[in-house]
């Protein structure tokens, strides 16, 4: 039971994971980026639109389908559809200076509005009268184990039993974490978002940093939207399931701190509090509403206390949300 | 030892939409020397020299390093031609160390921050800085600010070096170690370039003044061959009389009156620290201090702004003698009750006027209270509107321009000429002449020196020390929070005030490099 919970709380936390690491990125360069909701909306069905592709492709039959293929062709389609949006949300407010926030929001409407077109026109031509693509073939190329897994008993199920992209949501955050702290394009990064006129002066191209780190945020975060459809709700597509986890993994960034190592804890202890209603008896369904509010308590608890106690490496980079121009008088 | 031309500028011209900042300037730096460029604020000093570390491109014309043509398009270009800025506004980020900003943009080499801080301290030591490479940026002093700035540039190899405004901010003690240090760099080789208003600086300092006036370049002297009136003549265009006008107070008597004010701000930190003082009606007051020594915090105590941890202000009553207590009174309150304080606040489009409204609605921000119609009665503002814009000389297309859209100096004689009809009997102004010309800055010492005719009692706080002494008739230096001393202006000299002032610095908290 508690090994069940642990895993399932991983689960939950992973697509959070990925927002906010690919938030935290495009934050360090002084974007708020309220469209990643939006944003991992687009990376969830544009793998579900390569995965049905190559599915389709292979005469829906599992025998036909290559593994590699299976994986890499949703998870490229993944990364591809959310840099786009993360181009679009570069280009507004790098180049353009729209407001971060109005753009953030159009965005993140924009995204979910087209994750459902695409999903709609998907389930009428899968010609079902259910109102969800199930790719469960692919899905099964995506949770694919370790194969020592199961010899190593409880210790197996929490630490090697998760799919791949699990793994992969760590590893990202522990790169990004070492780039922002210990290498020259961090230190630059991290100047950009906070006092963008002190990097530019100092010779750092901050418009290719804001775009740079907003693509790559994007991507990232992209593949949460992935990781949710793939392995979270085995391949299954309904238009709207993804719910507010866009929303939540913008709140990991501020529980985090803006520091990927602790949201990699975070996006655990999150995925735990949303959870943790399943795994208390006898709830009934107003008071299981009640629990799904601990991430966001949790959050504003969070915020309370960074704000009194003021230490300055706490807060956001100084110019987020601030537009940039370097002729401004 | 010939000298080598390190810069030169030919003919540049620069726009900022209709308004020409720079107009067929010509220059020349070498080695080994100081070159000053003196203006008016407004002159266009600064933008010529953005132009060189690569902030704005210039329109028109050649900019010629080492006597080649050089294009600096970004500021790393102008690394690469070994030309540094020091921005009178810091180009620093907070949250980084010493060191972490140092080597911000260094692309060559490996990030190793250790080694990069053996090299920043070989360079300290080599022109005699003081500085922690690990501390925090926000944990350090102007002066230690600065510090990391020119290191900055040195760190990167510059050898032509801009400084804008560097003294602006610091003690006469911190300029004078900073001077030392610029001479040092002179001796080694260096060009550097000094941009600065203070006229005894550029004697003090510079080898050569390259004076600009409205963007355009007027001409160049030997500093040796010049004359405090020469340079002033080049600056302003006609001469001008220097000393401002002081009449001798006309029976004063005290008006307000602040016994053992201490303030904290929100960090806890004490901010006033047990200020007492008596301002006199018929007298300018002068403050005198460090930015951010509490002058702030003190004019807003005295307008009901800020909440005392201990202490009065009395406010006296000219017709009944009456003493009342302006303690933990609101503005609204201290209105009510009669006292007429009018308070120019240093952050004009912050707290003194509304940037996007026009000068009428503004206005209105005095009187609002006045009306007894639901509606706004506009007529009674816009004549105070159309009187302010034709006494003071306000350059307005009209008085339904957003006040945004003014310049510096025309902000400020809104602001001014609003708080002065409101016939006040306390006038506090907080630096009113920053970032003004000549001309309005006199205009402005005359509006004072009305109030002060007419018996108002005037609160001034200055920055420049020489208007302090030529303006004003008590002077009160004030250093973290203290007042270090209130001496008379008459009798006074800058050099006892600038000692004043950093007096209790030595037995302050934190830096004590001055």
């Amino acid at each position: 039971m508690i090994v069940q919970f642990i895993c399932r709380a991983i689960l939950l936390g992973v697509p959070l994971l990925f927002g906010s690491t690919g938030e935290i990125v495009t934050e360090k360069s002084g974007h708020l980026n309220l469209g990643i909701p939006g944003i991992m909306y687009v990376g969830a069905i544009s793998g579900v639109i390569g995965a049905f592709l190559y599915e389709n492709a292979c005469g829906n039959d599992a025998a036909n389908m290559n593994g590699v293929l299976a994986v890499l062709i949703p998870f490229v389609c993944a990364v591809l559809g959310s840099t786009l949006m993360g181009f679009i949300y570069s280009f507004l407010t790098v180049t353009l200076r729209a407001n971060q926030n109005v753009t953030g929001l159009a965005l993140t409407t924009f995204g979910i509005g087209l994750g459902n077109f695409f999903g709609g026109s998907l389930i009428k031509l899968t010609e079902t009268d259910m109102p969800s693509i199930a790719l469960t073939k692919t899905s099964a190329f995506f949770s694919v184990k370790l194969p020592f897994a199961d010899d190593l008993g409880a210790i197996g199920e929490i630490f090697f039993s998760h799919d791949f992209l699990t793994y992969l949501a760590i590893i990202i955050a522990v790169v990004v974490a070492f780039v922002l702290n210990r290498t020259r394009v961090g230190l630059n990064l991290r100047s950009v978002g906070e006092n963008p006129a002190t990097a530019d002066a100092a010779g750092i191209n901050v418009i290719r940093y804001k775009y740079v780190a907003t693509c790559i945020g994007s991507a990232i975060a992209g593949l949460g939207g992935l990781q949710y459809v793939m392995a979270y709700a085995n391949g299954v597509w309904s238009n709207n399931a993804f719910g507010d986890r866009g929303w939540m993994a913008i709140a990991l960034v501020i529980f985090a701190l803006w520091k990927p190592s602790s949201a990699i804890v975070g996006s655990f202890i999150f995925g735990a509090l949303c959870n943790a209603n399943n795994y208390i008896q006898g709830l009934g369904a107003e008071t299981q509403e009640l629990f799904k509010m601990l991430p966001y308590i949790v959050t504003i608890i969070v915020l309370i206390i960074t704000s009194m106690r003021k230490k300055r490496e706490h807060q956001p980079p100084a110019s987020l949300g601030v537009s940039y121009f370097r002729e401004e008088r | 030892m010939s000298k080598q031309p390190a810069i030169e500028l030919k003919n540049i011209t620069k726009r900022f939409g209709k308004v020409v900042a720079n107009k067929n300037v010509n220059l020349t730096a070498y080695r080994g020397e100081i070159l000053s460029i003196l203006g008016e604020n407004g002159s266009g000093k600064t933008t010529l020299m953005n132009m060189i570390s690569g902030i704005y491109f210039p329109d028109e014309g050649q900019i010629f390093v080492d006597g080649k043509e050089a294009v600096i398009a970004s500021p790393k270009d102008a690394f690469e031609y070994k030309i540094g800025m020091i921005h009178q506004h810091f180009k620093l980020v907070d949250v980084f160390t010493a060191a972490e900003n140092i080597v911000l943009g260094i692309e060559n080499g490996k990030y190793d921050l250790k080694r990069s801080t053996g090299e920043i301290r070989k360079i300290s030591e080599q022109y005699g800085f003081d500085l922690a490479a690990e501390k925090k940026i926000y944990s350090m002093s102007v002066s230690e600010k600065q510090t990391v700035e020119i290191i900055k540039v040195l760190y990167r190899g510059a050898d032509i070096l801009i400084l804008d405004e560097p003294t602006a901010v610091l003690t006469p003690q911190e300029t004078e170690k900073l001077f030392s240090i610029l001479r040092n760099m002179r001796d080694d080789g260096k060009c550097i370039i000094i941009i600065t208003h203070k006229l005894h600086e550029v004697l003090s300092l510079s080898d050569r003044v390259s004076v600009l006036r409205k963007g355009e370049y007027v001409g160049t002297v030997n500093t040796a061959e010049t004359s405090e009136s020469e340079l002033t003549e080049m600056m302003v265009g006609k001469k001008i009389e220097l000393n401002i006008e002081r009449s001798e107070p006309k029976n004063s008597t005290d008006r307000l009156y602040v016994n053992g004010v201490t303030c904290m701000d929100r960090q806890g930190a004490t901010v006033l620290d047990n200020v007492s003082f008596t301002a006199k009606s018929g007298e300018i007051l002068g403050i005198a201090g460090i930015a951010g020594s509490g002058q702030r915090e003190l004019l807003e105590s005295i307008a009901g702004l800020q909440h005392l941890s201990s202490g009065e202000i009395f406010y006296i009553d000219p017709k009944t003698d009456k003493k009342e207590n302006l303690r933990d009174k609101t503005p609204v309150q201290i209105r009510e009750m009669g006292v007429r304080l009018s308070f120019v606040p240093e952050d004009r489009l912050g707290m003194g006027l509304v940037g996007n409204m026009d000068i009428i609605d503004n206005m209105m921000l005095r009187s609002y209270s006045k009306g007894h119609s639901m509606f706004l009665q506009r007529k009674a503002p816009k004549d105070l509107a159309m009187k302010i814009i034709h006494d003071l000389e306000v350059v307005t297309p009209g008085a339904t321009t957003p006040v945004r859209r003014l310049s510096g100096g025309n902000v400020q004689k809104v602001l001014v000429g609003r708080e002065i009809a409101a016939s006040p009997t306390v006038l506090m102004v907080a630096y009113p002449v920053r970032g003004l010309d000549i001309n309005s800055s006199y205009m402005i010492y005359n509006l004072l020196n009305e109030q002060k005719e007419k018996g108002v009692a005037i609160i001034f706080v200055g920055e420049d020390l020489d208007v302090l002494v030529e303006l004003c008739d008590r002077i009160m230096v004030i250093g973290s929070g203290k007042i270090t001393g209130i001496v008379d202006a008459r009798m006074t000299t800058k050099e006892e005030i600038g000692l004043l002032m950093t007096k209790s610095k030595a037995d302050g908290k934190e830096n004590d490099n001055g």
